[in-house]
């Protein structure tokens, strides 16, 4: 198979950056994607000219380095896949494939395509754990879980944190990636505690690092490769509606002759 | 010179630990303000252990090369991790899973670190589960266990195929609660190219930031390496395409001593090779094994498919030669029997390089939705990659690199030779001996990090004078030069070959003679060619671009400079070792059926090596002793 590529290239965070095409040649079926840009950049390579840079480590779906736009959509044409689990052999031969980063205001481009997404890590940070010292746990039976509950827990843990939502959505919103962290902790006992101060904390600074509001377009879903459901941005709305409500304060106690009148 | 303490606590095994603790220094918590350590690598070991070293007091400087934390190889591991809960009541105990790990180990593995190992196993999955970790549940709402092979008990505890990202995401967790109390400093992006050693003790590393290209000098009083394995050396292995051996070699070089580098396992379970672009083997979880059968057609069949085969011509051959542990038998035995049977011409698939592992059996008496369940993600992938149902079709599967037992050496303390400098999960060589069960290498990496690591490093810091010493002290400003002085050399090649053909040469010729087979004179042979092709490399290879920006290629290019060295010592290593143990079987020493002779009288010894700097290196023993368990012939039959 032999296909067109329009990659962008893009020095620095300071260059403007634009399109260069280049040609795919002799590309197997049976190749990823990923291995089909490995073989473009050897030919660069051995031209004296700079590779293009992206994003890639695991190579099997679950690191969520890699991090490219292909024809328009975060990690490409198939649903529920990472870019490195694409193969060549989803595209028709003799295509024009083109290929950008992550693009948000929140994750600035380091070169080419590959981009800075600390902000994810910083909304982690603010509150994204449980915080229990090492040491002195009590015997993981001593709080039964039932099945559902611990199932539930885990659809919504096994986000990534690779940005795809956030580069699909119009408004460059990481709620995807926040209903996912707060909803893992939220639906287990062993997140309650905190569960007010965390959602909170993380929704702030959602704001504070440039990410946009929820639109409502569940682009999101449609490109996480984990599949990882919109009905978490709902548990999110709860649970900073509930920590709203709770940070108010407990409601006043009505004077007395009203609330014996009836 | 290198001397070999392991500085294993006296009297019963079941109390050294205990016993151990107790006489270890503390550092009081005042002090621990007054204290940096160094932690490279954020798996879960590194991340375990900067998390909680920081909830200690102390002020931990955290690297990884990854853009995020959370991202290490670790995320990778799929089926499980062990801990002697004995929740199904079917035998399980410390004590059980200590033997089985010296056993699985085949005897090359120090008594008191894997009993300590397994002590702790039951900790760790009581710590993980407060940190929110979603294991796997039964309906009443207890943890769910699985079985794993080389072992007849279920202690396995999973979270669906994702065991090791949902871990890692706990020790990730914690790290993120510490950077945002201010007690760890996280450097993503900024990758360790050389140890400063002052005064012989372990105080700093060089680091180069991969966004800016700086290379800067960090001291501390301690340095604590968790950065991983090295089987990317062959190439083609199951790690992710940035795990490499540089900061653990780099160490060597500085004088840590490297033990039994040849110890690597190879997995039997990955999707076979399909063509020469292939940049990695995608493993497919262990636990399959549980259901799946692994068999060959009797007599080579060509292109028949494998449902056209009735049952009486296959070959149930891990059935047929272990009827006790069946397909169960533990990953060095799995690989070498389809590597011997591929040899034989029978494989299947592309070049005779496969076995099926059909799971008809499980669905005709389970029903498709619980294997469905069970193991979906991996069906999913298995399709995603070769195209092929395996709900249909067998899945065809090959042995690949995986996981390696070698590592720098460490004392009971996690120490290695050079004082301050403390080594970690898989990047050292301590508990797994010569091969590795399923499911040991989460439980050892968290075991290190949370538990094990925290204790020792303080009896060191607290007993050890150490005075301060300015980053820009002489042996640091060395270090800086000697990094320099070879990203210059990367950058100054012809530029006719590029980093990774050199990397899929050197590979080749592992995997050829110091893969599943080994014998004398093909280790002999790649010991001379390893260095002209290391010649050709520093000659011709090809890096674009400056030291100054972001340049994957030179990072790359370096690892791979460093393999290319690395090899020759996994080959001197592999030739000392006259016997066949576990995951290393040299060809001279079978049994005449092909089984692997133990050699007790010559090599009970870990083989630690010392860096040379004209010559080849310096072998030093540490004698095994077997107090508690009498090493036997290892039978899974």
């Amino acid at each position: 198979m032999k296909f067109t590529l329009k990659i962008w290239r893009q020095q620095g965070p300071d260059d403007k950056g634009r399109f260069v095409t280049y040609q795919a040649h002799e590309v197997s079926p049976d190749m990823s994607f990923l291995e089909m840009l490995d073989s473009v950049n050897q030919g660069l390579i051995v031209k004296g000219e700079e590779p293009v840079a992206f994003e890639h480590d695991c190579r099997e779906g679950i690191c969520g380095s890699c991090s490219l736009v292909i024809n328009g959509v975060p990690h490409g044409p198939e649903r529920g896949i990472a870019t490195c689990q694409l193969y060549m052999r989803r595209f028709s031969d003799g295509a024009t494939i083109t290929i950008e980063p992550w693009r948000a205001r929140a994750f600035p481009i380091i070169k080419d395509l590959v981009v800075d997404r600390r902000a994810l890590d910083r909304v982690m940070q603010a509150g994204g754990y449980i915080s229990v010292n090492t040491g002195g746990a009590v015997d993981g039976n001593v709080v039964l879980i039932g099945k559902d509950q611990a199932e539930t827990a885990m659809d919504a843990a096994s986000c990534i944190g690779c940005g795809a939502c956030v580069a699909a959505c119009k408004n460059a919103s990481a709620m995807l990636f926040v209903a996912a962290k707060v909803s893992h902790l939220a639906s287990l006992p062993q997140g309650k505690p905190e569960r007010t101060r965390r959602v909170t904390a993380m929704m702030e600074a959602m704001d504070r690092e440039g990410f946009g509001a929820c639109g409502n377009q569940y682009e999101c879903e449609a490109v996480c490769p984990k599949s990882i459901s919109v009905r978490f941005i709902a548990t999110l709305n709860r649970e900073y509606l509930r920590a709203g409500v709770v940070e108010s304060g407990a409601p006043t106690v009505p004077e007395a002759p009203h609330a014996e009148s009836d | 010179m290198t001397t070999l303490d392991s500085k294993v606590p006296s009297g019963p095994l079941e109390t050294k630990w205990d016993r151990h603790r107790f006489s270890e220094k503390l550092v009081s918590p005042n002090n621990k303000r007054r204290i940096k350590i160094i932690v490279v690598g954020t798996g879960l070991a590194g991340a375990s252990a900067a998390s909680t070293l920081g909830q200690l007091g102390y002020e931990v400087e955290c690297f990884c090369f990854q853009d995020s934390p959370r991202r290490a190889h670790s995320i990778a591991a799929q089926g499980g991790i062990n801990a002697a809960k004995n929740y199904q009541d079917d035998g399980d105990s410390v004590a059980r899973l200590f033997y089985d790990t010296i056993k699985g180990g085949d005897f090359r593995s120090r008594e008191a670190n894997v009993y300590r190992l397994a002590q702790v196993s039951t900790q760790i999955i009581d710590q993980c589960v407060a940190l929110g970790v979603p294991f796997a549940r039964e309906y009443g709402g207890q943890l769910a266990n699985r079985s794993f092979g080389g072992v007849q008990v279920s202690r396995t505890f999973y979270c669906r195929g994702q065991t090791g990202q949902q871990l890692l995401l706990g020790a990730y967790s914690a790290l993120c609660w510490q950077i945002e109390r201010g007690q760890v400093t996280m450097r993503p992006r900024t990758e360790m190219l050389d140890l400063i050693v002052v005064d012989g003790h372990a105080r700093g590393i060089v680091v180069r930031d991969l966004v800016s290209g700086h290379v800067t000098a960090h001291t501390a009083h301690a340095v604590v390496l968790a950065t991983g394995g090295y089987s990317n050396v062959y190439y083609l292995s199951t790690n992710a395409s940035g795990s490499n051996v540089t900061a653990t070699y780099r160490a060597w070089k500085q004088g840590a001593a490297f033990a039994n580098p040849s110890f690597t396992q190879i997995h039997p379970t990955a999707i076979p090779p399909s063509e020469t672009h292939q940049a990695k083997l995608t493993l497919m979880s262990e636990s399959l094994r549980n259901d799946g059968r692994l068999w060959v057609p009797k007599v080579p069949s060509g292109r028949r498919p494998p449902n056209d085969i009735p049952s009486s011509e296959r070959d149930y051959f891990l059935e047929r030669r272990y009827p006790q542990f069946g397909n169960l038998v533990p990953r060095d035995v799995a690989s070498r029997a389809v590597k011997t049977l591929c040899d034989e011409g029978r494989g299947v698939g592309p070049g005779g390089h496969g076995v099926y592992l059909d799971f008809t059996d499980v669905i005709e008496q389970q029903g498709l939705d619980v294997v469905r369940e069970r193991y979906g993600n991996l069906f999913d992938m298995y399709q995603r990659i070769t195209g092929e149902d395996a709900y249909r079709v067998p899945m065809r599967i090959y042995p690949a690199p995986h996981y390696t037992m070698g590592g720098l050496w460490v004392d009971y303390n996690l120490m290695s030779t050079i004082p301050g400098l403390f080594v970690i999960g898989e990047a050292n060589f301590a508990d797994h001996g010569a091969n590795r069960l399923g499911a040991s290498s989460l439980m050892q990496g968290l075991a290190d990090g949370y538990f094990i690591l925290p204790y020792t490093i303080g009896h060191y810091l607290a007993t050890t004078k150490i005075t301060p010493i300015a980053e820009y002290h002489r042996e640091s400003r060395e270090a800086l030069e000697r990094v320099a002085s070879r990203v210059t050399k990367l950058l100054g090649g012809q530029g006719r070959r590029t980093a990774a053909s050199f990397h899929r040469e050197v590979g080749r010729i592992l995997w050829d003679h110091c893969g599943m087979a080994r014998c004398e004179g093909g280790l002999k042979r790649t010991l001379q060619s390893i260095p002209a092709l290391r010649e050709e490399f520093w000659r011709d290879v090809a890096v674009p671009g400056s030291g100054e920006t972001f340049n994957q290629e030179l990072e790359y290019a370096g690892r791979v400079a460093d393999f290319l060295e690395f090899a020759e010592l996994i080959c001197h290593d592999a030739l000392h070792r006259e016997e066949s143990c576990g995951a290393h079987f040299r060809e001279e020493h079978q049994t005449p059926d092909g089984e692997p002779k133990r050699d007790d009288t010559r090599f009970s010894h870990v083989a630690a090596w010392e860096y040379r700097e004209n010559g080849p290196p310096i072998l030093h023993k540490e004698p095994l002793t077997f107090e508690f368990v009498q090493p036997t012939a290892r039978s899974y039959e």
